[in-house]
């Protein structure tokens, strides 16, 4: 039980973990980070590093949805434009991976902004269906234009190279991609400690009295399609090295949705509801197939039963979820960190 | 000295006519309210003034320079601060954050230092928030709330922290829009102190839309009374309150000829 947390300067007390107990917390986090792919199976490394892929495009898409307001499904096709990005840049002119990463994330911002220009006008349901629109377009790109693309055929990407080492397997792979999620979680993180997050706040709030407060509505808006189309740049970049192929069929509407259900999931507004809900989205289905395969020798066919089955649990649970805990998982752990804040005491 | 010049705004939406050839102006360093009846447009000539609405006829000169087209936030950067009727508080952020929200103006931080949250961004958010606890949390007495969440407090405590939200901008004219507005008397006495210290310690220029006559008569030093969009009296407040036009606008006339004449007299500018 922590009874409270004096400070003696404001810095101090602005800091992003304000207590001991959290700097702790936080070296254990990064200290089991750091061992996991030691003790871990190839499966498993390869699972945790589609996760951090995913919670990166997540929190961008946070940013954008879950605390500025404007819904967007376009996170996917952002993703693409960095992943086409990384993958020509690879391919024609062999810079190294950071760059192609860099250019592919500013490439995908480029694009964010202009998709995020429908905005300035319209919001919500509007908004969402001139994203859907967007990334339609984006796709149409992905598909026809053969000199970049290969069209269908698609993109094979080289592992990224560091000092002589090919990244090529999800072990090796894993010590760049964990490193840049922790890196970009705490950037979002400390966005929303200064004046830029606490406008994006204000305009999903009331964008009306934010204006009359002095914020500039067209410049956030725009500035936080870039934000979340740079994470989702970066997320891509680095879905084309991880699988070491792209086509247009890699980054489908469907794609968007899972982001958009992983925010609800895990907490709109929330940095940990980008984490919890990245983390949700992507090992349910997994965890799911374990219970199919757990099942599999007392069901006769049980691949034609089971497979669709889990398909509707995953969608239950996503209902279930909107039904009785719409803050998301991000809530649920404030509530276990309450409970054990006054434990033994009062519970 | 005149702070803000309003020089006959009129305002209409489709055939009603909120606002006729209105005119005021607003000493420095003084208390100006605007009283009326309801629908009398009292809420948007505050909406002309901070660029909600825009005029269409006549100008908003704001320390001599005319603002009538600039968009609201141009208009918070130059220093008009205001709080709202209904409470416009961001109901996701803590108090400590809505009040700092305020002083979003006054702050320059850019994107990548706010990222790293280095050089200006925690230089910049040091000072604001020992600016904040100095002048603001201590001034208005919220400082016991700073880490709650608005959305749960009571209302008289929003409509403080709307005000704390108003004076972090630290505007040089303060716009409050009925700021005691479904207050019991203690919290209204409290404000009414609140608007006085502002005045008298920091200087402000205050402008207030209130229906609370007996606030308005005590704390004002000019009134200006609008009527259907007219502007029908000004000056002190003891003035305003001997003047027959606003007492029949307040309480109405029983007498059936002033009234056609009344009606005729509108029919005639409409």
């Amino acid at each position: 039980m922590r009874i409270g947390s004096p400070k003696e300067t404001y810095i101090a007390d602005e800091a992003l973990f304000r207590t001991r107990t959290q700097w702790m917390w936080f070296g254990i986090l990064l200290a089991m980070l750091a061992i996991y792919p030691f003790v871990a199976n190839m499966y498993w490394i390869f699972l945790l590093c589609l996760i951090s892929i995913n919670i990166i495009s997540t929190t961008g898409l946070n940013i954008l949805t879950g605390y500025t307001g404007q819904v967007s499904l376009g996170q996917a096709a952002f993703m693409g434009v960095g992943a086409y990005t990384v993958a020509w840049l690879d391919n024609n002119t062999g810079s190294p991976f950071f760059i192609n990463l860099l250019a592919g994330a500013g490439m995908a911002t480029a694009i964010g902004l202009i998709a995020g220009l429908p905005s300035l006008r319209v919001k919500g349901l509007y908004l969402a269906i001139a994203t859907i629109g967007a990334s339609f377009i984006l796709q149409f790109i992905f598909i026809n234009w053969e000199s970049v693309t290969r069209g269908t055929r698609g993109i094979n990407i080289d592992p990224p190279r560091v000092l002589g080492t090919e990244l090529d397997n999800p072990d090796t792979f894993y010590w760049l991609v964990v490193p840049i999620m922790v890196v970009m979680v705490i950037l979002a993180a400390n966005l929303f400690r200064t004046r830029i997050g606490r406008a994006f706040i204000a305009i999903r709030d009331r964008d009306i009295s934010a204006s009359v407060l002095g914020i500039n509505l067209p410049f956030y808006k725009l500035m936080s399609f870039g934000i979340a189309s740079f994470y989702a740049g970066m997320a891509g970049g680095l879905y084309a090295y991880f699988f070491g192929a792209i086509n247009p069929e890699s980054f489908p509407l469907l794609m968007s949705i899972f982001f958009l259900a992983a925010i609800i999931v895990g907490g709109m507004g929330t940095i940990l509801g980008s984490i919890l809900g990245a983390i949700f989205m992507t090992l349910t289905p997994e965890v799911l197939r374990y219970g199919v395969d757990f099942a599999s020798p007392f069901i006769d066919n049980p691949s034609q039963i089971l497979s669709p089955l889990r398909t509707a649990v995953f969608g239950a649970v996503i209902v279930g979820f909107l039904l009785f805990e719409p803050h998301g998982l991000a809530e649920i752990w404030r509530r276990i960190r309450r409970f054990f804040h006054l434990w033994p005491f009062r519970t | 000295m005149s702070i803000l010049n309003v020089e006959g705004v009129s305002l209409s939406f489709g055939g009603v006519k909120a606002l006729r050839d209105v005119s005021m102006q607003v000493e420095k360093g003084s208390i100006t309210a605007v009283i009326g009846p309801n629908g009398a447009g009292k809420t948007s000539l505050f909406n002309s003034i901070s660029g909600f609405y825009k005029p269409q006829e006549g100008r908003v000169l704001f320390e001599g320079e005319d603002i009538t087209r600039l968009p609201p936030p141009r208009r918070a950067a130059l220093g008009l601060g205001r709080t709202f009727q209904n409470i416009a508080l961001f109901r996701g952020m803590t108090v400590l954050d809505n009040v700092k929200l305020g002083a979003h103006v006054r702050m320059r931080t850019g994107l990548l230092s706010a990222f790293w949250y280095l050089g200006k961004a925690r230089r910049e958010e040091a000072e604001i928030r020992e600016q904040i606890e100095r002048e603001v949390f201590d001034f208005l007495e919220i400082d016991h709330i700073r880490r709650h969440p608005v959305a749960n407090l009571p209302y008289g405590l929003q409509k403080r922290v709307e005000l704390a939200r108003a004076l972090a901008m630290r505007p040089k004219i303060l716009m409050l829009d009925e700021p005691v507005a479904g207050m019991n008397r203690e919290e209204k006495e409290d404000m009414a102190r609140f608007i006085l210290d502002v005045k008298e310690h920091w200087g402000m220029t205050v402008l207030m839309v209130e229906h609370d006559m007996g606030m308005v008569m005590d704390i004002s030093d000019q009134v200006y009374v609008l009527n259907f969009g007219q502007l029908i009296a000004s000056g002190k407040p003891a003035e305003v309150q001997a003047n027959p036009e606003v007492i029949q606008a307040y309480l109405g006339s029983g007498d059936v000829s002033t009234l056609r004449e009344k009606l005729g007299a509108r029919k005639r500018v409409a």
